[in-house]
Order: structure tokens, then sequence, then C-alpha cells
């Protein structure tokens, strides 16, 4: 393997300056120490799709069950806003992508803006959600014992005499509130870690020689991004 | 094959190629899921075709894989594999059962014919694997 190819720019730093501070004594360059923390990132992203995969395939499962009441159910969803939050995540992880691009060149500005700007786009796709659930809330669309939605003659009544179309609705709503749930907690946490980077970014720690940072936050972010558009056909658009 | 492992990464040119063309397959899930293309089961998966090809732009471009080392794609490619597993074979057991019911709303499976109440112990292996619906 000839490590010279692999230089990423740190050892162009090095070379002026040294040692990176960031240089861990466990790694002979920098680029070795991206590369390894890059794999140890894919790693727990692959977790992170198991965890999710296990709930698709339930979902999958319940909807060859009910797929009747799985399509009444969808209607309860705003499929504009289910869209509108679709172009959000998009367009925040262009934003990110746009973070890791500037770190990459040492842009300090540029990567504090697209950081924010992504922070931002989290923040729109939590507030629709807060109405969406709301919204769900209000009507009794909730899973499990909690489901009380009146119309449709898919009250609690209708759910102990064992009408298919019932338990379905009830089912859809479990799996709505438990993926999306989970999904917005990984977009608080998201938050949380953009957040930080955002104040090590003002701080003024990334460069081309050090960004690994950026990059694995970045990672993790698309991830939130692709499972989004997993959920959003499978949840909003049912025909 | 180390020769583009490690190439530059992509430029914001690049990128906002990538962001249109995400842009546009929504606009195209959104739209192919307002057609009747001859079954559910068509649509369901004309629906995950074309989440998947956005799932591909993000993981080539956005994350990187295209650019990277070729570990962190077979990581990535492992996962995929088991969770195939995973999905195909459950689906195949749910296509070998009559009926799957949460264990908390079991009470109202009705009761099985007065006639084969004998059988039920041996009735697992026996019973014909019709297809659930």
């Amino acid at each position: 393997m000839s490590s010279h190819s692999h230089a990423h720019g740190g050892a162009a730093v090095q070379e002026e300056h040294g040692h990176s501070p960031f240089l861990q004594h466990h790694f002979t360059e920098m680029s070795q120490q991206l590369d390894a923390s890059k794999i140890g990132m894919w790693l727990f992203l692959v977790t992170e799709i198991l965890l999710f995969g296990g709930l698709f395939v339930g979902f999958g499962i319940m909807q060859s069950r009910f797929p009747e009441a799985f399509y009444e159910a969808h209607h309860h969803l705003d499929r504009s806003l289910g869209a509108l939050n679709t172009v959000v995540l998009l367009v925040s992880s262009f934003t990110m992508v746009m973070a890791v691009h500037s770190a990459q060149t040492s842009q300090k500005k540029k990567l504090i803006v697209y950081l924010i700007l992504t922070l931002l786009c989290a923040g729109i796709f939590l507030g629709v959600k807060y109405f969406e659930y709301s919204h769900k809330i209000h009507d009794g669309l909730l899973p499990g014992k909690f489901y009380s939605h009146k119309a449709d003659s898919v009250a609690p009544t209708a759910l102990e005499a064992g009408q298919a179309t019932a338990r379905g609705q009830m089912i859809f709503f479990s799996f709505y509130f438990m993926m999306t749930g989970l999904h917005g907690i990984h977009i608080l946490g998201g938050m949380a870690v953009i957040g930080w980077v955002l104040v090590r970014a003002i701080r003024g720690d990334f460069s081309a020689g050090y960004y690994t940072p950026v990059d694995l936050v970045g990672l993790y972010w698309h991830l939130v991004d692709l499972i989004w558009i997993y959920l959003f056909p499978l949840l909003y658009l049912i025909s | 094959m180390d020769a583009h492992a490690h190439a530059h990464h992509p430029g914001a040119k690049t990128y906002v190629a990538v962001l249109g063309g995400l842009l546009f397959l929504t606009i195209v899930t959104v739209l192919a899921a307002g057609v009747n293309w001859g079954s559910p089961a068509i649509n369901v998966v004309i629906a995950l075709f074309i989440a998947t090809i956005k799932a591909s732009l993000v993981a080539l471009f956005f994350m990187h894989l295209l650019y990277d080392r070729g570990v962190n794609a077979l990581i990535l490619l492992t996962g995929l594999l088991f969770l195939g597993v995973f999905l195909s074979f459950c689906l195949i057991d749910v296509g070998a059962r009559n009926r799957i019911t949460p264990s908390y709303l079991k009470v109202q499976t009705p009761a099985p014919a007065p006639a084969s109440t004998a059988v039920p112990a041996a009735a697992p292996a026996a019973a014909p694997a019709k297809p659930a619906h």
C-alpha cells in the first residue's frame, strides 16, 4: 500500500508544522487517523440501519396483513407536509456536505454558515413534525391502547369487536409514531452533534489538515436523511 | 483499484447537481404514487426503487462512498445484505401463515370449528399453507 497516495492534505500540513495537535499518538499520520475513524463511523451507521430495519420489516409484514386499513390510515397523513419535510431534509444534507467541503478546503466562514443552515433545516423539520404530531394527538390517532379515533367508526369499541380495519389503523399509527419518533430522536441527536461541531468550528479547530468530526457528523446526518427517504413513500404515499 | 480510491472529493458543482437530482426524484415519487400501476404491491416496489436511487445518490456522493476506500462501502453492503436476509425470510414466513395478530389482540381470534378441536396440536405442521392476504 503506497501510504503517500493516501495523504489528504494532512501530510502537507504536517510537513509545514510538524505534528498536528489533533493527531493521536497511536496513529502515524492524519490520513490514517481519518480512515480509521471513518470505518468506525460506518460500522455504527450499519447498526443504525439494522435498528431501523427491524421497524421497516415489521411495517412490511403488517402492511401485507392489513393492506386496506393501511391505505385508509395513510389518508390521515398530510402528503404535502411530508413532501415539504423531505425537501427540507434533502437541502440540509446538501448544506451538510457543503460544510464538510468547506472544512476540507479550510474555509472557516463558509463552514460556520453551512453548519448553521443545516441546524436551521433540522429545526424546520422538527417544527413541521410537531405540527403533524399535535394534529394526530388531537384526533386520537395514537399507538396501541392510546388509540381513540372516533371518526370512520374506528373507535375502541370497534377495536374490541375485532374489526380488521380498526386494528390495522391502530397498528399503522403504532408504526408511524415509533418510526418517525425514533427518526425524530435521531434528528435531535444530530442537532446536538452539529451544534458541538459548530462550536469547535467557531473556535477554529478545523482545516484541510483536520476535519474528522465534521466528516463523521456529516455521515451521520446523511444517514438520518437516508432513512427519511424510505419513510416518506412508505408512510405518506401508500396507494 | 487504489488509483481512484483516494481521489479528491468532488466540488460544489457536483453537490448542487446531486441535490437537483434528489429534488427531481422526490417529485417523481409523489407523481408515481398518484398513478395506479396495476396493484398496490407494484406501487410499493416502484416507490422503493425510486427511494433506492435517491439513497444511492446520497451514499455515493454526499457520503463520499464513490471516492472513499472500498472498505466503507463493503461495511454498508454487508449490513444491507443481512437486512435483505432478515426481510426476505420474514416475508417468506408470513406468506406461509394464515394470519398474524398482535398478542394483545389475540382474544378476538375466532375459535376454530368444533370438529377440528382435537387436531390443533398437530395442526401447525399439517395445515395447508394458504397465502395470507
